[in-house]
């Protein structure tokens, strides 16, 4: 017999169990039954009307069918929304990247006296809490149907976002560095070129770099609204029931997201 | 030159770090400060150039009431302190120049800060402090690059080049092995003698911390308990700072070592060093 068996034999062997989040066996598994129970009550009340839902097979059918072949005969047309989209996006990004860096600096807790740090995080918060959609119907009711209302919706959505990537990542530089270049009797000016700046900067234009993608990706839809762009075009082309041109647009919109991926893929492949 | 009197730091955890701490340095003299983890040796240097705000006492640097000033005066006097850290903090995408020239930050302004428009003089001092803790050719070499013993290197220089007129290190050797932290001590004892600027260290090896030091003050519980020098650290003394333990090997080998002064195997750079000395 190997000792070691002998040992577990014993009365007061020492046990181990594995340690759990709910340790309670009621509280862990009345939970799953909870589960379980909400999960078949939504099923139940969810009410599918399956005729109404057999009635939109054949139109589903009919719209592809109109689809094709996708008619790129309104090229001219498709084109200009395509080459506004892209303005709307690099506009946005170039203007968010440069809103970015006071907002992003303000909301470090660790560079800044609470006070401007909670009102630059609120600013940031507040910024990000609607969808673009919401925004950009608000932009719209303002300054009218147009690129305009478009550029200063995602402007707001590239600044939020910039700026909280670039407030955490100087939140999350190492704190010593920041003494040692105080310590020196830098200002505070000079601690953001001869510190903040170098470690920070690989990071931020990585962002903005995906942000640019992302910008690219979203004044497709922002159009939908009336703010600008290829989504515009696509949604007046819907709205005349020309679906095969709707097709061509999406093609475009498809391949133009293509090239934006690849692009902000190489770039930032080439930051590292 | 350094006057501290009743010196107390309470964090707003509770934790009272710095319970009363008095001493003066008035000649230009290497002091280590030994103690256990937690007695508040860090919290010390820091509060001398206010990386730490003190909650009450006094830190006179000559006729410099340090607690007094405001933020503009404060950075002035920051100037006048060099500090060195375990962690070396050096700004790890910096070039080595870079690093050294920060230490000048105090002297320059904005613009030439952005454009690294340092004056000529500053960057002839660095190319010097370069040759002389042996880091010739490494200029442009990034931070990041670098290994232990010569990011420390940097980290001393920097210090230097703001010509302080007191050097604050923080456990300078504690991320070391023991050779490169012997050629650290060497290095950075060996300036601060040259420069006669005395140098406040903080140190974990109590062994290390009697081999270079003129003076060492023991630090427990936030309270000041030795205050001699080096030779006059007997086990009694580090019963008294660390608490009982058998010591016999720790004075042994202190003793051991002042006797013949430890010269590790030389590598080049080390040989360089002693060579400028000479």
């Amino acid at each position: 017999m190997m000792p070691t068996s002998s040992l577990t034999d014993r009365a007061d062997a020492p046990q181990w169990h594995r340690t759990r989040t709910i340790e309670n066996p009621w509280a862990r598994h009345g939970l799953t039954a909870l589960a379980v129970v909400y999960l078949v009550w939504s099923l139940a009340t969810l009410e599918i009307n399956w005729s109404r839902a057999a009635d939109g097979l054949p139109r589903a059918v009919n719209m592809i069918l109109r689809m094709l072949p996708p008619d790129f005969s309104r090229w001219s047309l498709l084109i200009r929304g395509t080459l506004e989209s892209v303005q709307m996006a690099v506009a946005a990004s170039f203007f968010g990247m440069i809103l970015a860096v006071p907002l992003g600096i303000c909301g470090a807790s660790n560079l800044v006296p609470k006070p401007v740090y909670l009102a630059a995080r609120a600013f940031i918060i507040l910024s990000r809490t609607f969808h673009e959609i919401i925004v950009a119907i608000f932009f719209v009711k303002i300054f009218g149907f147009g690129p305009l209302a478009g550029v200063l919706t995602l402007i707001v959505a590239s600044t939020s976002f910039i700026s909280k990537m670039l407030a955490e990542d100087i939140e999350n530089m190492p704190p010593g560095q920041l003494e040692a270049i105080r310590a020196t009797g830098a200002t505070f000016p000079q601690l953001l070129i001869f510190c903040v700046s170098p470690q920070g900067l690989p990071r931020y234009l990585g962002v903005s770099i995906y942000r640019l993608d992302a910008n690219l990706r979203h004044s497709t839809v922002v159009g939908i609204v009336g703010a600008g762009g290829i989504g515009q075009v696509l949604a007046a082309s819907f709205s005349r029931y020309d679906y095969d041109f709707s097709l061509a647009i999406l093609l475009t919109i498809v391949s133009l997201v293509f090239v934006g991926e690849f692009f902000s893929n190489w770039v930032r492949n080439q930051l590292r | 030159m350094l006057k501290i009197s009743g010196l107390s730091k309470v964090y707003p955890t509770g934790t009272a770090a710095l319970k009363n701490v008095s001493f003066i340095v008035e000649d230009p003299k290497v002091v280590t400060i030994i103690g256990p983890s937690g007695a508040g040796k860090s919290t010390l240097i820091r509060c001398i150039n206010r990386l730490v705000e003190p909650t009450s006492g006094t830190i006179m640097l000559d006729d410099v009431d340090i607690l007094a000033l405001n933020r503009r005066d404060l950075r002035k006097v920051r100037r006048r302190m060099g500090m060195i850290f375990q962690e070396y903090n050096l700004v790890e995408r910096l070039t080595v120049m870079e690093n050294l020239l920060s230490g000048r930050l105090g002297y320059v302004g904005f613009w030439r800060t952005y454009r690294r428009a340092f004056p000529p003089k500053d960057v002839v001092a660095a190319f010097a402090l370069l040759e002389r803790v042996g880091l010739s050719g490494y200029q442009s070499t990034r931070a990041d690059a670098l290994s232990g013993g010569e990011r420390q290197r940097v980290g001393i220089s920097r210090a230097l080049m703001q010509q302080p007129d007191l050097l604050l290190v923080d456990e300078p050797t504690a991320s070391l092995d023991p050779k490169t932290s012997r050629q650290i001590m060497r290095i950075l004892v060996e300036l601060a003698h040259e420069r006669g600027t005395p140098a406040l260290v903080n140190m974990h090896d109590v062994g290390l911390a009697q081999s270079f030091a003129d003076r060492v003050i023991g630090l427990r519980g936030g309270e000041i308990v030795f205050d001699g020098p080096a030779d006059r650290v007997t086990a009694n003394v580090l019963t008294e700072i660390y608490g009982e333990e058998d010591w016999s090997t720790t004075i042994r080998k202190v003793e051991g070592e002042t006797e013949k002064p430890a010269r590790g195997p030389s590598d080049g750079k080390d040989s360089l060093v002693r060579e400028s000395l000479a």
